[in-house]
């Protein structure tokens, strides 16, 4: 029966192993590969305020058209001292390939104990961030396929927000999108974070219009624009959706949120 | 020759080979269901079309007409769900009005298949076609190569396995029509819920042998939540880099005009607009 060709997805990538015959292959020759990467699919979203960063992420596990989990996890606390991670200082968000992330994730926690327990004292975003990247570099042709975003509070107490691409390319940012819905989300983050095309109305002709000035946003200000870029990516985006994680970090510690979003 | 234009077949073929992408089409990744009951047969359907990843239409229609006592509903490539069943249902009204009889569900299913064989699969439509005719209540899947099945319960699409459990665990014989109605808009909530491919809304369609009815967003279990915050910007926060004043008298130098009556309809749905 035809029944099951009908799904678009069953031809694509959604099994590790793949013997798909290849069109003008000679005859009798079968191509066999190995196909280690899935896309698990769901949105990340990190935003760093004047004292503290917000992570988050949605919870749904996908492949293909199918749901794995409505509830998994892209965000952790890393670098406690515990595996409850009650003592935590930094969030490490991952999204992409959920296989990746979570391997990636406990590296990234291991190096961090490793750090406390050599020079006794928790390690910083700022050499965090730098281990990682050598990290993902150090696998640069076989990569681990995770989207990472690194967040915490710098030497100063201010919120910092570190994104990465797969291979270790990283950038400290004040707001970063990652993963399915990046593209969605990006552009409403530029708006409403750093105020971008936005213009104070009257104050010049064309060019010479002034743009509006950047502020630090409050914590609740920060909890609205997650909760709305997710809402809006849930929407129009079929990988996103069930709940959403958030981890705000402050000089008292780190809280996490759950919040529901939609689940068609 | 009546039928498609094929005069960019080989310049497309050229591009492709040069690694230029094919257009995607709107496909609606779809949940459809049918079911006959004692008295006559239900036909659902989701309202979400999608393209890749992306959510094309959140409220889109998948319920088609073919005549007043025959539905169809669609799963595939939106464009040739919309196009074959309306050319069928075209098809079918002519044949209906020279032999002066009622269109027959069988007549239905038997030209959407040769149409549908002859295009050897390329066009991508998945129907279940639905109705009551003289000769009883019929029910019938056919799929885009030109098989067709002929069950008293149906399910298509990717959301076909989702829908198919729900009948598989709750139907039995001898439905009435609230039984019937119940279990295809719970196929196609299985559908919305667990298959990404669907979501939205259920349609309805119940079809006997007196009338049709049409329950459009029979369930709507998916209303959007309120935004947490406006985001409506002062007057003047775009920067206009120039102007061009084109004044009303002298706007027939640039575009033909049209008058069109005060109160003209407006087609679709009302768009979601921030206030």
């Amino acid at each position: 029966m035809s029944m099951f060709s009908q799904n678009p997805l069953m031809n694509g990538p959604n099994y590790s192993f793949s013997e798909t015959p290849r069109v003008g292959a000679p005859e009798g020759a079968r191509e066999h590969r190995f196909d280690p990467y899935t896309d698990n699919g769901g949105s990340t979203l990190a935003i760093a305020g004047a004292d503290f960063t917000i992570m988050a992420g949605d919870t749904r596990l996908t492949s293909g058209y199918s749901i794995n989990s409505r509830f998994h996890r892209k965000v952790f606390k890393i670098g406690g001292t515990t595996t409850d991670q009650h003592d935590a200082h930094l969030v490490l968000s991952v999204v992409g390939f959920a296989a990746d992330g979570e391997a990636l994730m406990e590296r990234v926690d291991a190096m961090c104990k490793m750090y406390r327990y050599r020079h006794g004292r928790p390690i910083s975003v700022k050499a965090c961030a730098q281990r990682l990247s050598t990290i993902l570099y150090n696998k640069r042709f076989f990569p681990y396929y995770a989207y990472a975003i690194l967040g915490g509070l710098d030497e100063e107490g201010k919120g910092a927000v570190y994104s990465y691409d797969p291979v270790g390319s990283y950038e400290r940012e004040q707001c970063r999108a990652g993963g399915a819905a990046a593209s969605l989300i990006m552009p409403f983050l530029d708006n409403q974070v750093n105020f971008k095309n936005q213009f104070i109305p009257g104050s010049g002709e064309g060019h010479a219009l002034q743009e509006r000035e950047r502020r630090p946003l409050t914590r609740q200000e920060v909890e609205v624009l997650v909760k709305d870029a997710f809402d809006g990516a849930v929407e129009r985006h079929i990988e996103v959706g069930d709940g959403l994680q958030m981890m705000v970090i402050t000089n008292k510690g780190i809280e996490e949120i759950i919040l529901p979003l939609k689940r068609d | 020759m009546p039928g498609f234009d094929f005069s960019n077949y080989n310049r497309n073929a050229a591009l492709h080979a040069r690694g230029v992408p094919l257009p995607k089409a709107t496909s609606t990744g779809t949940t459809i269901v049918g079911c006959i009951y004692d008295g006559g047969v239900v036909i659902a359907a989701d309202t979400r079309a999608t393209s890749g990843p992306i959510v094309a239409d959140k409220n889109c229609e998948k319920l088609h007409y073919i005549s007043s006592n025959i539905w169809c509903a669609g799963a595939g490539t939106a464009a040739d769900t919309e196009f074959t069943t309306s050319l069928i249902s075209s098809q079918l009204e002519l044949h209906s009005l020279s032999t002066g009889r009622k269109p027959r569900v069988v007549t239905c299913m038997t030209l959407l298949k040769q149409h549908l064989f002859r295009y050897q699969g390329h066009i991508g439509a998945y129907l279940v076609v639905a109705g009551v005719d003289p000769t009883g209540t019929h029910l019938f899947t056919v799929h885009a190569h030109g098989s067709t099945d002929k069950l008293p319960y149906v399910t298509m699409g990717s959301g076909s396995l989702a829908a198919m459990s729900v009948f598989e665990t709750q139907w039995k014989a001898h439905l009435t029509q609230d039984e019937a109605v119940k279990l295809c808009a719970d196929a196609i909530e299985s559908g919305i819920w667990n298959d990404l491919g669907s979501g939205s809304n259920v349609d309805v369609a119940i079809i006997t042998p007196e009338k049709t009815i049409l329950k459009r967003n029979y369930i709507k279990p998916n209303e959007r939540t309120q935004k947490l915050k406006s985001y409506v910007f002062p007057k003047g926060t775009t920067a206009v880099l120039n102007e061009k004043i084109i004044r009303k008298q002298d706007i027939g130098n640039f575009v033909t005009i049209h008058d069109l009556a005060e109160e003209a309809p407006a087609g679709g749905d009302k768009m979601e607009v921030d206030t």
